[in-house]
């Protein structure tokens, strides 16, 4: 036999190999994503590139995803879960399959500093890579807070936590997240406690702080501080940066213009990173390594960066991002603000139950 | 076909589909209620262990229930729920039953564009409704608009995200419920019995309490009924409505399950709402076979 054909043989065979994967799995990837959360033509783009048709469904909260996921058949091959609590949980659970990093080259371009932070939810950075990113703030009506009080802290978390602001900004309408993963460690760093303390001391006298503030809170509410900011019903939000960046953009829109301002506060604020990751039931987890790994790309991240307006873990990707957004403080925070952002590790369940117990206490206590 | 067949079909399907559609899930949830909550897919252990065909454990108690109850979330619960439900079914009582007497009173051809009223709330989604109500009652809405504008208060009234605005969202969404079932009563009572009490010197009041209240009673029980039971399980008018402090069962389910992932926990306080639905369920068509026993 001939060089040239054992080598062609050779160049065969491997192609046969490279093609086999390829050949097993149908042309398809089945992405469960939140809503408005790429850019408009992402989908597109991948399926041009790759042949590979996106199914794409969308959720609006992590626990429609958990639900699906702790069933045991999601049937999706690409989620994005937030890291802590749900992404940690499920990773413990056993929910994902581990990620082949051969396949996918750009996660060699993610910032140091954001996979470290997920690896204390998720050892090793096995299972999921950043996707976007967000800190948790306050929102607030520029005008309506200054009417009440001329030197209000509009840096630090006293504008949702100190008695005597709050006995103030109560007439124009306070809200608070439902969520005692955000709320209990925002407080204790008010209170200049570790935000990560699991000691039942601080969590009760978090919660004695807390309870004292219940009757000047308008509502507990994840979502409806959106619309009650833009149009001017509540004066301060603790809310979801992504979402009080909505705000801010629909009070500009709105009938009745309303001017919003959004901080991070100076003690420290949580930050939120969804994640990519593939279920461990995955039908076509190889499609689903090209499919993350395009996202991971400098231009197709730096687009969706701009079209969700939500911060991406790729420095690359910079130069794609308009200016607006990139100069934005609360959507890429200055060094000194990101060195004070943090993620909750896993709590030992009876941490979680007692978190929560006290929780529906606080929440639902009669005014 | 022969008439057996068709018989036996006509048996059969209902049956299929209540022990498919209601049986089932309900048998799923109490068998998830006894479980034990785990970390993992999915988060509970299995009731039966099962090794080389043969069981060798059973991890079913009822820890779940015990835990509810120890927390005090099981009272808090059923007290807020029952609370609720029972004053928005007094309310809609209260309201409803004039309502349907005035329909049940008007010239019978004026009768049908009165009732389409009270149904055509229905034709919009219930989601729309509730919020046209929230921005009827905002701080900033129509009501405080208009008391504003009136000068008949000179700060807005603070309804939205408090239990008011919960219990008004809460009677507008199921008066229907009980106008209807009134009405159908309402409507088919002999005037004359009405004159017969008159010609007999009873005053208004007391027609009303000897005669007419007595004889709606059918319909004030299904009326009752259809308001109280789902206005049990209510979920989204208190979630929209209310200022977050909402104790109701589907809140308290839903914090559960997302909260702690604890899906025995939360299964078992479905349980409890289920029972607690069935139960005055049962006692009501008891006292209806009663009633009906009486008029016999």
């Amino acid at each position: 036999m001939s060089v040239f054909a054992v080598r062609s043989m050779a160049a065969a065979a491997a192609l046969l190999f490279s093609l086999v994967p390829a050949l097993a799995e149908e042309p398809v990837v089945n992405v469960y994503n939140w809503s408005d959360y790429v850019a408009k033509d992402t989908l597109e783009r991948f399926t041009k590139e790759t042949g590979i048709k996106v199914n794409y469904d969308v959720y609006d909260s992590n626990e429609v995803l958990d639900t699906k996921l702790m069933s045991g058949k999601s049937g999706y091959d690409v989620v994005f879960p937030s890291a802590s609590p749900f992404f940690s949980q499920q990773v413990r659970a056993g929910a994902y399959q581990p990620l082949d990093k051969a396949k996918l080259p750009n996660a060699a371009g993610l910032e140091k500093m954001v996979m470290a932070t997920l690896t204390k939810v998720d050892p090793g950075n096995e299972y999921g890579l950043p996707y976007m990113m967000a800190a948790t703030g306050i929102g607030y009506n520029v005008d309506k807070v200054k009417a009440i009080l001329q030197e209000a802290p509009t840096d630090s978390w006293k504008l949702l936590f100190s008695p005597e602001m709050l006995a103030k900004l109560k007439a124009c309408g306070v809200s608070l997240l439902d969520a005692p993963t955000e709320v209990v460690p925002a407080m204790l760093l008010h209170q200049k406690l570790n935000p990560l303390s699991e000691s039942s001391i601080d969590l009760e006298d978090a919660m004695k702080a807390l309870g004292e503030l219940r009757p000047n809170y308008r509502y507990i509410h994840s979502s409806k501080y959106i619309n009650d900011l833009a149009n001017g019903t509540i004066c301060v939000a603790h809310g979801y940066v992504g979402d009080l960046v909505q705000a801010r953009s629909r009070a500009r829109e709105a009938k009745k213009k309303q001017n919003i301002a959004i901080f991070i506060p100076k003690e420290g604020a949580e930050v939120n990173i969804d994640v990519m990751a593939v279920p461990k039931d995955a039908k076509h987890p190889d499609n689903a390594h090209k499919f993350i790994n395009f996202l991971l790309r400098p231009d197709v991240i730096g687009e969706i960066t701009n079209q969700t307006g939500y911060a991406n873990a790729v420095p690359a990707s910079v130069k794609y991002v308009l200016y607006d957004i990139k100069s934005d403080p609360v959507i890429y925070p200055p060094a000194e603000v990101q060195n004070k952002l943090f993620t909750l590790q896993v709590p030992t369940k009876d941490y979680e139950r007692s978190r929560a117990r006290a929780w529906t206490k606080f929440r639902t206590a009669k005014k | 076909m022969s008439l057996q067949r068709f018989q036996r079909l006509n048996f059969g399907l209902p049956f299929l589909w209540m022990a498919l559609f209601v049986l089932l899930p309900v048998a799923i949830l109490l068998m998830v209620s006894l479980s034990e909550s785990r970390i993992g897919v999915p988060p509970y252990k299995p009731l039966l262990e099962w090794a080389e065909g043969r069981l060798v454990g059973v991890n079913a108690g009822f820890a779940s229930y015990g835990q509810l109850i120890e927390d005090g979330t099981l009272a808090l619960t059923v007290v807020e729920s029952l609370s609720m439900a029972g004053l928005t079914t007094l309310i809609c009582l209260l309201l409803g039953w004039p309502m349907a007497w005035a329909i049940a009173r008007t010239r019978p051809e004026g009768r049908g564009p009165l009732l389409l009223l009270v149904m055509v709330p229905f034709w919009t989604s219930f989601l729309v409704r509730i919020y046209a109500w929230m921005t009827i009652l905002g701080d900033d809405g129509l009501l405080n608009s208009l008391l504003l504008g009136l000068g008949l208060i000179e700060t807005p009234f603070l309804i939205m995200n408090t239990d008011r605005a919960v219990l008004i969202g809460m009677v507008y969404a199921y008066l229907p419920f009980m106008v209807l079932p009134l009405y159908a009563v309402l409507e088919r009572l002999d005037p004359a019995l009405l004159e017969a009490a008159g010609d007999l010197g009873a005053r208004p009041l007391r027609i009303f309490f000897s005669v007419l209240l007595p004889l709606s009673m059918p319909g004030v029980l299904a009326g009752s009924a259809l308001v109280f039971m789902p206005a049990l399980g209510e979920y989204v008018i208190p979630d929209l409505m209310g200022g977050g402090g909402s104790a109701m069962m589907g809140k308290m389910m839903w914090d559960i399950f997302a909260m702690t992932r604890d899906w025995p926990g939360a299964a078992a306080l479905a349980v409890v709402l289920l029972a607690s639905v069935a139960l005055p369920l049962a006692l009501l068509s008891r006292l209806k076979r009663r009633l009906e026993g009486d008029a016999a």
